[in-house]
């Protein structure tokens, strides 16, 4: 076990690596950050200046290094927008994206994994129809336009609930969190369903799906001459073979959502990391870009590590080497 | 199935006219494609020249609704456009550019799968590790990095799909091969002396092309997904050529003075060619998935 850690550490580091080198790269493609600093009346001499100060005039290899060194050190650049670090301004964003993911996370399982079984256990049934073309339809959403229309049916037309901002926010463990207020958990109601839907249709027929295969297999045919009950064989038997693969594809799920969750909060105007980079992106502030890039690949690379270790731990088959 | 029965007799036909979803997915498919083609013949305006739009036909709601003009189905934006008009021509954006990439991604993604998977080696670990670390981070952040770094317009975003697009099917492909390449058929060729490249065009192409119409039929919709998606958020085809996602950011920016159909009509038509994507792939995956039978 500890041999494969420290083998999935290195990957880790390797890909992390791979990158930092990519997006390095293709950010010094564009544009010249040099005219972001300066003012808009600096003369040839002073942007000749401020190149040489900001090591711009070096090597392309020389300015990646640096650019190394100082991610190593926690150092991703100062936002030429907000004139403060990078790194910063996305941590203090981070909990209102991670509370919204969080959320779109309980509300998918909570309305997929039943939907699923059933759908799965009794394929023929009306309702799994119905289930399975609404899955089908929710994969086939625009989630940028789902939230347009909550927003005109919840906030503009009935008035129910508020459409934009992340309300009040109440502190825990000194890190302030909407869903602890009545009025901040309004806010999070939309954005959250909004994001959630997509993952939730995909998760249905991914359940479905495996409900079937397992179903279909000898152990569940031996459970049955044997005597177990249909309910204990579907929930005990085939829901705990079935997950296994779920897990997997999950975890890539959450990846996808943080993805996502761009989307989102620049719809809802919720304000998370994810509207940090559009607003960034907007106004070409690199240092913010590269920031998130950084930020959020040592996140799916952390993912897809606690999936690993979950896959073995619920499916003692799995060797790790 | 034997080949002289011919399409019409045979089993996947049979199936698909029976199937209501394929047949839905089917006429849905067709009626954007004729629009696609042939829409710009009938709109009442062309959205892109200017000269022909009227200040005065500006926020007119639904033909159906109160102020309504028949001359303007689906009522006007703004600026006095046709959002009709704006959607067929959009709809021809966004397939053409989903058309253009899932053509070309297959065609990158089958190539390196193919030489990846029948000759092994570094080469072939080395595609691999590529393709294991682009899919694990989603396509469409990896997508929207390259439209922030390159900025808008129609070469790049084709550039930057088909860069997420083809590791999808170099993954399939090669996995294909993998199981191909041992069987007889191909141990065959090779005794009778044909060199690697026709064996692999000639014998081993034809049997991987299964999954990989599933997978591009699938993918048409996908890009079009991820396409809209781009264009919403600022960074996909330029404002003078809105596709129907970048008319559903324009139609938000007034939503909140009461102009929902600017908005809300062309993410519909999105939804609509998507989900009939959708039931087309749902029925070959199904048909093509010899474990389901």
């Amino acid at each position: 076990m500890l041999k494969y850690l420290v083998k999935r550490f290195f990957q880790t580091a390797v890909v992390l690596f791979v990158v930092s080198v990519i997006v390095f790269c293709v950010m010094s493609f564009t544009g010249d950050p040099v005219l972001m600093i300066v003012p808009p009346n600096a003369t040839d001499a002073q942007i000749a200046e401020a190149r040489i100060a900001l090591g711009l005039d070096q090597p392309l290899w020389v300015q990646y290094k640096v650019f190394l060194f100082n991610l190593l050190k926690g150092d991703l650049g100062i936002s030429y927008i907000f004139k403060r670090p990078a790194l910063t301004l996305i941590v203090e964003r981070m909990p209102a994206t991670l509370e919204l993911v969080f959320l779109s996370v309980l509300i998918s399982v909570a309305v997929a994994l039943p939907c699923g079984v059933f759908a799965g256990a009794w394929p023929n049934n009306p309702i799994s129809r119905a289930i399975m073309g609404g899955s089908l339809l929710g994969i086939s959403l625009p989630s940028f336009w789902v939230g347009i229309l909550m927003i005109f049916y919840f906030a503009v037309e009935k008035g129910l609930l508020p459409s934009s901002g992340r309300g009040t926010t109440d502190t825990l463990f000194g890190i302030p969190f909407a869903f602890l207020t009545r009025d901040g958990f309004r806010h999070l109601i939309l954005p959250a369903v909004t994001l959630a839907l997509g993952t939730l249709a995909m998760l249905i027929r991914l359940i479905r799906a495996q409900i079937m295969e397992v179903l279909r297999q000898d152990f569940i045919k031996f459970a049955r001459a044997k005597g177990v009950s249909w309910k204990s064989l579907l929930f005990g038997h085939a829901l705990k073979n079935a997950l296994v693969p779920v897990v997997t594809v999950f975890g890539m799920q959450i990846g996808s959502l943080i993805a996502f969750a761009t989307v989102t909060e620049t719809i809802f105007a919720w304000p998370g990391m994810g509207k940090l980079l559009v607003d960034s992106i907007n106004t070409s502030d690199r240092p913010v870009i590269v920031a998130y890039l950084m930020i959020v690949a040592a996140m799916f690379v952390f993912i897809n590590f606690i999936v690993d270790i979950v896959y073995t731990l619920i499916d003692p088959r799995i060797d790790l080497r | 199935m034997t080949k002289k029965d011919g399409f019409f007799q045979s089993e996947f036909f049979h199936n698909f006219v029976r199937s209501p979803g394929a047949m839905a997915g089917l006429v849905v498919v067709l009626f954007f494609l004729l629009m696609a083609v042939f829409g710009p013949l009938f709109t009442p305006q062309n959205p892109y020249d200017i000269g022909t739009l009227d200040l005065m036909d500006a926020y007119k709601p639904p033909v159906w609704m109160e102020g309504g003009d028949p001359a303007f189905v689906l009522g006007t934006d703004e600026q006095g456009r046709d959002m009709l008009s704006a959607i067929v021509y959009g709809s021809r954006i966004s397939l053409f550019i989903s058309m253009i990439v899932v053509v070309l991604s297959c065609i990158f993604g089958t190539v390196l799968g193919l030489t990846a998977g029948y000759f092994g080696g570094r080469l072939d670990s080395f595609l691999m590790r590529i393709v294991d670390i682009q899919l694990s981070f989603p396509a469409m952040l990896v997508a929207l990095f390259i439209m922030a770094a390159f900025g808008r317009g129609f070469g790049k975003l084709v550039a930057a799909l088909t860069i997420v697009g083809w590791v999808l099917y170099a993954r399939t492909v090669r996995s294909s091969v993998l199981v191909e390449k041992k069987k007889e058929y191909v141990d065959a060729a090779r005794l009778i002396g044909l060199s690697p490249f026709p064996i692999i065009v000639r014998h081993v192409l034809p049997n991987v092309l299964t999954p990989l119409i599933v997978i591009a039929t699938i993918q048409v919709g996908t890009v079009i997904l991820t396409e809209a998606t781009l264009s919403y958020l600022g960074v996909g085809v330029p404002v003078t050529r809105p596709s129907l996602g970048l008319l559903v950011k324009n139609g938000y920016d007034v939503l909140f003075s009461g102009l929902w159909w600017s908005s809300v009509f062309p993410g519909m038509f999105i939804m609509l060619l998507v989900f009939g994507i959708n039931l087309l792939g749902d029925f070959l995956r199904d048909e093509f998935n010899p474990r389901l039978k």
